[in-house]
């Protein structure tokens, strides 16, 4: 194999991922199936000068990368259900502060301890609305280890873009399958970096006065610019207000530089769509099944084709409407009851004409599970 | 360097009640920064939620209040990404020891150089007066109508017994200690801990009919008593204040930057 060529499981190539978008922190607290992410990480970040920490719990881990970030480091953490739950309240705060970073969730089956070694995919709307209160998030996802390691570095991109935490949605078996992945070469992958407010010091800076263009340059904790972070609506100096012009302003803007840019951030896949009669929707490990479906039916001459999401939130409502706009019927493949379905339902014109196909008891969902769905759909039985 | 440069005016006045001891811990605690002639770019203040954690908002540090009980985590992770900083993490009694309890703990354990400053009014004072794990027994608090039954901790042992390098006591009546313990504080390497017995006439004073904030202070006085006193002997009721650990022991990031090079050296 060449060097840049490796065999590993989807847990390292998030890692590998990370490491080339230039994570240089990382705090964790041991949990399966994403543990794997937290033990490489020790080895590897001491080696190119940065930072592990073993926290106490998974909400210390994930304040820890918010301090971190502000430094002006890149940061992530990692976790499954029970620690994505707990780390919420905080990845609040990196929303209401602003702060970027990045946060692995391998989602295990839930509720609570679950089927922790067991596939899943029912943590889809706690990444959108597990934290409390409105707010907008960014979501990822991937089904094979070349796309793990692209999405892992989209995700820094964009928290660094627009200041934001974004979520990591893998699940059990792209974190522990082993694959290949070939590593691309340092440049290939454009990297976002820190924007950092020409201002010099001594000089007023205002960390939460967007530009023309919405970003909001950084200045990093220890530098020369002193200003308040607080998880409280704020001002313009970060200073906390209660001013319902400041309020409103505030959760505006939160919402906006995500929301408004849905186009811009959806990372997706098109495989047979355009003659599709019957559009399969699929992401992580239930679109491979989905996928050897399409390619399996085709090869018998059916219409049928795949829209695979690798961007969850915010939903691409948009992309999702057009490619269904021809189609007699959509099936949602997922491993949860639904929760991408209703999206999907909501998004197209005829949602009647939208099916599930799924699975909920901790095992991969097959092309056997599909095929029959579909042959139900048809009216031809299983 | 005057204190009140280390003012952020802009944003007073403040929120304290009048009559409320975080003012005094602010004053005592900028005169330590004065007295070591620290540049304020070296300086970030932590903070969680409560009226201590306001402290960090109206000082002219790189501040960062963050969310309730969590500040010695997020200060670890500052610390750690950049530890030529000077870290200073104020903390009311609820937020260091309730729902912060664990972080206290294991910042104590790593001996990480960050200074707590645990703001001790035995009361959650932003939220109206419930009792907090510091108040002790037989306290009137809103969440106590009937009194406590709830034992306390002492802060000191605690952070003792978890592995602090520096743990010092004093109280708002004691400022000039106070101020001393601070700056001591502040320059000790490792995991510090400073409790301030602070008072709350408006919730913990009035309620427990211990007057205005003068005779809480005035208690503070009669109450207290320096480390290793013959008062302490003869009335173990009294508080100790003054300094009870002053240890050296390895400093977490510097135990890291080893890490670093074991790392290095295993890569090349």
């Amino acid at each position: 194999m060449k060097p840049n060529t490796k065999f590993l499981q989807g847990n390292e190539a998030c890692v590998e991922g990370a490491l080339y978008a230039g994570l240089r922190f990382f705090a964790g607290y041991p949990i399966t199936p994403s543990t794997e992410i937290a033990e490489t990480l020790s080895a590897r970040l001491p080696q190119i000068g940065g930072k592990f920490i073993q926290m106490e719990d998974e909400i210390a881990s994930m304040c820890a990368i918010i301090g971190a970030s502000l430094t002006g480091h890149k940061v992530m953490t990692a976790t499954s259900g029970p620690g994505f739950s707990l780390k919420q309240e905080a990845l609040g705060y990196a929303v209401m502060a602003e702060i970027p970073c990045v946060v692995v969730n391998v989602q295990r089956g839930g509720p609570s301890t679950g089927n922790p070694t067991h596939v899943a995919q029912g943590d889809v709307m706690q990444a959108r609305w597990g934290t409390h209160g409105d707010h907008a998030i960014v979501t990822l996802t991937a089904s094979n280890h070349q796309d793990v390691f692209a999405m892992t570095v989209e995700a820094f991109n964009i928290a660094e873009t627009y200041r934001t935490p974004v979520i990591l949605l893998f699940d059990e078996v792209v974190g522990h399958m082993r694959e290949k992945l070939v590593i691309p070469a340092p440049g290939e992958i454009p990297l976002v970096e820190r924007l950092r407010t020409s201002v010099p010091g001594g000089v007023d800076y205002h960390p939460y006065l967007p530009r023309e263009d919405g970003r909001l340059p950084m200045s990093d904790f220890g530098g020369v610019h002193r200003y308040n972070v607080t998880g409280l609506f704020h001002d313009m100096w970060g200073f906390p207000s209660d001013n319902p012009g400041v309020v409103h302003g505030l959760m505006r803007h939160l919402v906006d530089k995500i929301e408004n840019n849905a186009g811009q951030l959806a990372r997706y896949k098109e495989f047979e769509l355009q003659d599709a009669d019957t559009v399969l929707i699929s992401y992580g490990s239930a679109a491979r099944s989905a996928l050897h479906v399409v390619r399996n039916r085709r090869a018998r001459g059916e219409k049928l084709g795949l829209l695979e999401l690798q961007t969850l939130w915010p939903f691409p409502a948009a992309l999702v409407r057009d490619h269904c706009a021809r189609a007699r019927s959509v099936v949602v493949v997922e491993m949860n009851t639904g929760q991408i379905m209703r999206e999907v339902k909501a998004a197209v014109k005829n949602p009647e004409n939208v099916f599930l196909a799924n699975r909920i008891d901790g095992t991969l969902i097959t092309p056997t599970d599909i095929r029959n769905i579909l042959r139900l759909i048809q009216g031809r039985g299983v | 360097m005057a204190v009140k440069d280390f003012i952020r005016e802009r944003f007073f006045p403040h929120i304290w009640c009048p009559g409320c001891g975080h003012g005094i811990v602010l004053n005592s605690l900028l005169r330590a920064v004065e007295s070591l002639g620290m540049s304020k770019n070296e300086i970030v203040m932590v903070s969680g939620i409560g009226c201590s954690s306001r402290i960090s908002g109206y000082l002219d540090f790189h501040t960062l209040h963050t969310i309730h009980g969590r500040a010695l985590a997020f200060a670890t992770g500052v610390k750690l990404s950049r530890p030529e900083l000077n870290l200073i993490v104020p903390m009311g009694d609820g937020d260091a020891l309730a729902i912060g309890g664990n972080h206290f703990i294991h910042a104590a354990r790593r001996n990480i150089d960050l200074t707590a400053i645990v703001m001790n009014n035995r009361i959650y004072g932003m939220t109206g007066g419930q009792f907090s794990p510091l108040s002790g027994c037989g306290v009137m608090a809103t969440t106590a109508p009937f009194a406590t039954v709830d034992q306390s901790f002492d802060v000191a042992e605690l952070a003792r017994a978890a592995g602090a390098t520096f743990v010092a006591r004093s109280t708002t009546y004691h400022v000039q200690q106070l101020t001393k313990l601070l700056r001591e504080a502040i320059l000790h390497e490792g995991f510090s801990v400073v409790e301030v017995l602070t008072q709350c006439p408006t919730y913990f004073g009035r309620r427990n009919k211990m007057g205005g904030a003068v005779e809480m202070m005035k208690w503070f006085k009669d109450n207290t008593t320096p480390v290793g006193s013959k008062a302490k002997t003869e009335n173990p009721a009294l508080i100790e204040r003054g300094i009870f650990v002053q240890t050296e022991r390895p400093e977490y990031c510097k135990a890291y930057d080893q890490v670093i090079e074991r790392a290095q050296k295993g890569k090349k």
